[in-house]
């Protein structure tokens, strides 16, 4: 826990930060509304003797009371998919309508890809890209366990993606879901700091800063695009969305969860940053008894 | 028909087998005719939908927006395997649409619709209906649930859940 002692000038009751990461994480999954309705599901759970928890800010997250969500019929059924309830977070701000093109750049797994094409009704088109090959086939074997059948599957880097292969030339919507240095899941992965260093902090956050600089280009006007990671570091957080408010035409939105969260910083260290990075958010594992998250929220605006 | 299938690439299908240009290659007729034929799945149910092969026989079914012949990944699921004398559904096809089905769907209960799960093959002598692929469904909260494919055949049920798909319930 060491590095995180960076963060007690910016996290409000830092005693209670540190002792929730010590704390593990339950069990949270995402009802696939492609397959089932939370109705069906809940009853689905309720007949198996699974009892559950449903999520205040979203009915579609469950906190399951069991030690293998893996092995329920619900599982099974591709009825429900094990999901952080703080990673179930991105795609509700990025709110995809159904019949929308929607890129998807850091996709695998592809727990937000398969959630964003739940939110669409399965209609539309989600591309969901990942430049890991081997992370691809998980993606894969997640899109089709939960019934995805809008999912276009691509394998680049995000930094020079090109849409020459699709019959449209840019999204509505993009989900930068960025590599990060995932301090946020220590809950999850007791070993998350393990090699943590500025060093590597910053060189993530060259890539992360490329991502979404590709991630604005190939967004239409008007069009959304939310950055998360599930890292605290601000390096990889504000300073990445200011270095895009910077080189591209794009603006930082105001958005509703129903989560407790803290504002985005203005400054950091020597640094500050544009005064609409408020509105992004800081979900630490305090406050809703989660992992961490940033999300921020952004509009494509003329040239 | 002198082209051959390309196993590198998504190639639409063609409507009706009379614009084959890919010898052996299924047509969309074909294919959403075999959903009526053997599974009584309503045509409408794929209007909305369009079927690929990429890989010889692999049937692959979209929800989305592409152009044929499109070289990527991945696009929607595989959902049929054709190119052999028997057409074999996907399980993860017959989940996502085997509710659309009244014909050829083998109700088991819930301790043959655990084995089914496990990927283990069970006598059930008791079954009248075709031989052959069948969906294997089980009933949860009040409803008929598509579990996978099968293979029925000699009084038997072979379940056809792919390894990474079963599980100990
Ligand atoms: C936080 S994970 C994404 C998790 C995923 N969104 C989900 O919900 O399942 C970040 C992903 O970015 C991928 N990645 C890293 N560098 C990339 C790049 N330059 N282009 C595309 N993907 C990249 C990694 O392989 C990793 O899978």
């Amino acid at each position: 826990m060491e590095p995180f002692e960076r963060y007690r000038p910016i996290v409000d009751d830092f005693e209670a930060f540190l002792a929730a990461c010590e704390r593990p994480l339950g069990n949270a999954v995402r009802v696939n509304t492609i397959k089932a309705s939370v109705e069906r599901t809940l009853e689905t759970l309720d007949e198996d003797g699974v009892a559950y928890e449903q999520a205040d800010w979203n009915p579609r997250v469950l906190r399951l009371e069991t030690d293998s969500p893996g092995s329920t019929w619900t599982s099974f059924h591709g009825f429900t998919h094990g999901q952080e309830e703080v990673s179930a977070v991105p795609p509700v701000v990025l709110d995809p309508q159904p019949g929308e093109r929607v890129w998807d750049c850091c996709a695998a797994p592809g727990g937000k890809a398969t959630q964003i094409a739940a939110l669409m009704d399965d209609r539309g088109t989600v591309v969901a890209n990942d430049n890991n090959l081997g992370r691809i086939s998980a993606l894969r074997f997640n899109a089709e366990r939960l019934g995805a059948t809008n999912l276009a599957v691509t394998v680049d880097d995000a930094r020079n993606y090109s849409l020459k292969r699709f019959p449209f030339d840019e999204f509505d919507r993009t989900l930068v879901d960025a590599p990060c240095s995932c301090e946020g899941t220590i809950r999850k992965n007791p070993d998350a700091l393990d090699n943590w260093s500025e060093g590597h902090i910053s060189s993530i956050a060259g890539i992360q800063k490329g991502i979404l600089r590709r991630a604005i280009q190939a967004t239409r006007e008007g069009g959304t695009v939310v950055y998360s990671t599930c890292t605290f570091a601000p390096e990889e957080n504000e300073a990445v969305v200011q270095h895009a408010l910077e080189a591209e035409s794009c603006r930082v939105v105001d958005f509703d969860i129903g989560l407790e969260h803290s504002p985005g910083l203005t400054e950091w260290k020597d640094e500050t940053f544009d005064e609409s990075l408020e509105r992004a958010i800081r979900i630490y594992p305090h406050q809703n008894d989660t992992g961490g998250f940033f999300v921020a929220k952004l509009e494509v605006t003329a040239e | 028909m002198t082209e051959q299938n390309d196993g590198q690439r998504f190639d639409r299908l063609p409507e009706t087998p009379d614009e084959r240009t890919v010898e052996g290659r299924a047509s969309r007729e074909e294919v959403v005719d075999y959903f009526a034929d053997r599974f009584a799945i309503p045509p409408e149910t794929f209007d909305d939908y369009t079927f690929w092969e990429k890989g010889a026989g692999k049937i692959w079914i979209y929800a989305g927006e592409a152009e044929t012949p499109l070289e990527i990944e991945a696009i929607g699921m595989t959902c049929l395997r054709t190119r052999q004398e028997h057409w074999k559904p996907t399980t993860d096809f017959a989940q996502r649409f085997g509710r659309e089905a009244t014909e050829c769907v083998i109700e088991l209960d819930r301790e043959q619709a655990r084995a089914f799960a496990t990927g283990e093959d069970q006598e059930l002598e008791w079954w009248d209906g075709d031989w052959g692929y069948l969906i294997g469904a089980h009933r949860i909260a009040g409803e008929l649930e598509p579990l996978g494919v099968g293979l029925y055949v000699h009084g038997e049920l072979r379940s056809m859940v792919p390894k990474g798909r079963q599980r100990e319930l």
